[in-house]
């Protein structure tokens, strides 16, 4: 059964590597901002979005110690949009590839984040209105 | 008949294949689909008018609506009043809204 207020993303690419992911998230908060309920299936680098421990750090460069130089981290931005779902009353499931979580040693994923198997991405796809892969290169 | 909707992320001088993306859309809207093309990040380096079109000229006019969006002008320096005529800016807002509708989307 499909649904027109649900729509689905699919991720590759791993934090910090790609314009794609700024992208990305532009579109997932535009969709959630419009109150539409949103999925996302995470696999091969894009797992490591969610990693609980990605950390900051300082710029010796330009002087900055970790808290001034605030360094930008794609788990806090998941973790926004998790916020704003909530606030918009939209529904924001993002599932990481359990396979490609292993491989990689990214367990830890920030609150809200589960772990599921490529099933997810085929059911996810079953019941939205469209899908978008935004695929590496 | 179908509503396709391609994204393009890539600039035509770096990727020789973004040349696919634009005959694909125009194969499209040949055989009589609905079709717009959404170009994004480093897509909209050729919408500056007086840009070597890199074959874009060639889909605007077609009744392929072609659309650049308006984040990546900002972020290149590219104003929206100086873009290739039958080029408008627009919000991601735009991809959404076509997902919602239900047209196919594919992202390059």
């Amino acid at each position: 059964m499909t649904t027109s207020q649900t729509l689905t993303f699919v991720l590759m690419d791993a934090p910090f590597e790609s314009a794609r992911t700024t992208t990305a998230f532009r579109l997932l908060h535009a969709a959630l901002s419009r109150g539409y309920d949103v999925n996302v299936f995470a696999y091969e680098g894009a797992v490591a979005l969610s990693f609980a421990r990605q950390t900051g750090h300082a710029n010796a460069v330009h002087g900055r110690d970790a808290a001034q130089e605030d360094h930008p981290l794609p788990k806090d931005w998941i973790a926004q949009l998790m916020n704003q779902a909530r606030a918009c009353g939209a529904k924001l499931n993002w599932v990481n590839c359990g396979l490609c979580v292993d491989e990689r040693g990214v367990a830890e994923a920030v609150e809200g984040v589960r772990r599921g198997s490529p099933a997810d991405c085929w059911k996810m796809a079953q019941e939205s209105r469209s899908t978008l892969v935004i695929a590496t290169k | 008949m179908s509503a396709y909707l391609l994204i393009e992320s890539r600039d035509p001088f770096e990727w020789s294949e973004v040349a696919r993306t634009y005959e694909l859309a125009t194969q499209l809207r040949a055989a009589g689909h609905e079709v717009a093309l959404f170009l994004v990040q480093n897509a909209v380096l050729p919408v500056r008018a007086g840009c070597r079109r890199a074959g874009l000229d060639r889909i605007t006019g077609t009744g392929i609506d072609v659309l650049a969006d308006d984040f990546s002008l900002r972020e290149r320096g590219i104003a929206a009043t100086a873009l290739l005529n039958g080029i408008r800016p627009a919000s991601i807002d735009f991809v959404i809204e076509r997902m919602a509708a239900g047209w196919k989307t594919i992202w390059h």
